[in-house]
């Protein structure tokens, strides 16, 4: 770690913090906001995930190697923590803390989208099956029933032995498109019972039409679940990601996953712990914050908590 | 309930039915020609001998029927990596996978739901707090970084647990005395703590929260209020209750075994379905995947179905709405 590298550390790091006070400050003004900040665990998750997110987007500063260079194979591999390698050095002889910094893009990217794609798709689902009931209902469901009886890591095993590797693209697909039937089912309940209030009532006998009705007046009241699943999402994508590749069948190989990372350590566990010590404590805090989140979301947005 | 009984099952199987054609078409839309499974050069000829000899050169719809037929004869088809019917393959891995599911499970159902219930009686105070936030960081453990430290410090270190494997192969190749039972369940301790604890984090918070949904009911109130003492209240009235949202959890911990299944038995050398199923991976070996992903796709779909059968036996709400067919208001 050189002095840049350092202080881009720092500057994260309290970057991080202000994100979660201004987030924690401003959402003191609105009562509905404030308590989303209840517990002090959310306020924690916010700047845990801020912090990653900011050490992802900022990876070539504060990563003082890059993640696939071999710094020395003969006498620079398994180095324990030091000062100048601050979480070590794998068999390969590559900064663990460079590649776990360039993994924040690929573990963090991979759920990100693969939430995005999951939750848009499950609402989308969803919200026709709610809305349109009768035989696009019973379809559908019938077809997220199936969904949720595919043990996903078997599918997607299947998926790998059939195609070879998968490509990047094609990795965020096929997780995303195993992922949506549990929203499917929560937007579905909530659309069922907003189909029928005055509001959605009013705008289909004011001629509005379907597409409308759904979009702007039944999704938009039916956030909280959507909101919910998506952190619960990001999380869950996360953790499929890391073990498909630990497995060694996710992210091809010269890119850093913390999945990865840590089936790179996995044969030196008792040599150099450290290898695999940081990029699962790293899985595990991102993992942790989304579900405080989420947990705080749900407190803040659940109307029924108000009463509480 | 009889006749709910039946059109559950009904579903069930039409669901499972559902899995087998999604499968065959994947299966059927992947690239690459069936001789490829074969690692050697063939000749064409051959080739097109065992082609016409697998029917692959039937339609697809006579291949589907084929397909059906042989899967209702208990027939997998043949692994080519191992050299033997998928079916004796799987027979040989399944009891492996059910000793080390059914020790997380229970770890996972009892902890979780003593630890829930310790909870909600303690609710945000001191206890509650601290389990509360341990539980949230256990629950979003990767189970196979889990068991690898668990490796690391518990057999490496500590040497208290064997590093993997079902036994000891010197003492103990097969179980055949009651100190090769003892010897097994030493091995199994590691791999089961490792799915059970993560498991139990999850199954705490579920119960928990649970618990303190029905802590605001008017019959919890009433019982209170007539003056029944506080262990009867919260182990008859309130966890009577709560039992019904133990159950879906129960329902929900099939995928999540079967998943770390995979992962664990491969990290801890456990001789089960999921090693068999990555192990297939690694050799190409897709009909061995396949039948791995039926045997799952089953094993989630009875365990939904057994779910709901407790539900109607715990619930008699549910037993009376589904044997008269009529909607029962109940809020």
């Amino acid at each position: 770690m050189k002095l840049g590298n350092w202080l881009a550390l720092f500057v994260a790091l309290v970057l991080a913090a202000e994100i979660a006070r201004l987030l924690r400050q401003r959402a003191a003004q609105h009562g509905r906001w404030r308590r989303l900040f209840r517990h002090r665990t959310t306020s924690w998750g916010i700047g845990i995930l801020a912090f990653l997110v900011i050490i992802a987007l900022a990876a070539p500063l504060v990563a003082p190697f890059p993640p696939g260079d071999q710094l020395g194979i003969v006498d620079l591999k398994n180095h324990p923590p030091s000062w100048t390698f601050i979480l070590g050095t794998d068999v390969l002889s590559r900064d663990v803390w460079s590649r776990i910094a360039w993994g924040a893009r690929v573990s963090l990217g991979i759920g990100a989208l693969g939430a995005l794609v999951a939750v848009s798709l499950g609402t989308l689902v969803g919200a026709s099956a709610g809305y349109y009931r009768r035989w696009v209902d019973a379809l559908l469901m019938r077809g997220v029933d199936v969904g949720l009886a595919l043990p996903r890591i078997f599918i997607l095993l299947m998926m790998v032995a059939l195609w070879d590797r998968l490509p990047f693209a094609a990795l965020v697909l096929a997780i995303g498109l195993t992922s949506w039937f549990g929203t499917s089912r929560l937007v579905r309940a909530e659309v069922l019972s907003l189909r029928e209030r005055d509001f959605v009532v009013a705008a289909r006998a004011l001629g509005a039409e379907t597409g409308r009705v759904i979009f702007r007046h039944v999704l938009p009241n039916a956030a909280t679940p959507i909101i919910v699943s998506a952190a619960l999402g990001v999380g869950n994508v996360l953790l499929l990601e890391a073990s498909l590749s630990f497995l060694g069948i996710g992210v091809a190989p010269p890119d850093p996953s913390w999945g990865s990372i840590i089936a790179d350590g996995a044969s030196t566990i008792y040599t150099a712990p450290w290898t695999i010590l940081f990029p699962g404590l790293a899985i595990s805090l991102v993992v942790m914050s989304l579900n405080a989140v989420a947990d705080g979301l749900r407190q803040a947005l659940d109307p029924r908590e108000e009463m509480a | 309930m009889m006749a709910w009984l039946v059109r559950r099952l009904v579903a069930s199987l039409a669901i499972i039915f559902a899995v087998v054609t999604f499968v065959f078409i994947l299966i059927h839309v992947a690239p690459g020609e069936p001789c490829a499974q074969i690692d050697v050069d063939v000749d064409p000829i051959v080739c097109d001998q065992l082609t016409r000899q697998f029917g692959f050169d039937k339609p697809l719809h006579v291949q589907y029927w084929r397909y059906l037929v042989a899967l209702a004869h208990g027939n997998f088809g043949y692994s080519f990596s191992l050299h033997r019917p998928v079916r004796d393959a799987l027979a040989g891995t399944i009891p492996f996978t059910l000793q080390l599911a059914g020790a997380a499970l229970l770890l996972d159902l009892l902890l979780g739901l003593a630890l829930g219930i310790y909870q909600a009686g303690r609710v945000n105070r001191l206890p509650d707090v601290i389990l509360g936030n341990t539980t949230l960081f256990v629950y979003s453990l990767p189970t196979f970084w889990l068991a690898l430290i668990l490796l690391l410090v518990f057999a490496e270190q500590l040497r208290w647990f064997p590093v993997g494997g079902p036994n000891d192969p010197i003492l103990c190749p097969v179980v055949d005395s009651l100190y090769c039972v003892a010897d097994r369940l030493w091995h199994l301790v590691l791999p089961a703590t490792t799915l059970g604890l993560v498991g139990a984090a999850g199954t705490a918070r579920f119960q928990r929260a649970a618990m303190l949904d029905v802590a605001n009911q008017d019959y919890v109130r009433t019982a209170r209020a007539k003056g029944a003492p506080e262990r009867r209240v919260v182990l008859r009235h309130q966890l009577r209750n709560a039992l019904l949202s133990f159950i879906t959890r129960f329902g929900l911990a099939f995928p999540f075994l079967l998943t770390g299944a995979v992962l664990i038995e491969t990290i801890y050398a456990w001789p089960g379905m999921g090693r068999l199923a990555f192990n297939a991976i690694l050799t190409r070996d897709y009909t061995l995947v396949t039948a791995t992903a039926l045997i799952a796709s089953t094993v989630v779909v009875f365990g939904n179905l057994l779910a709901d059968i407790l539900m109607g036996v715990a619930d008699p709400r549910l037993r009376v709405r589904a044997g008269a067919d009529v909607e029962v208001v109940t809020a």
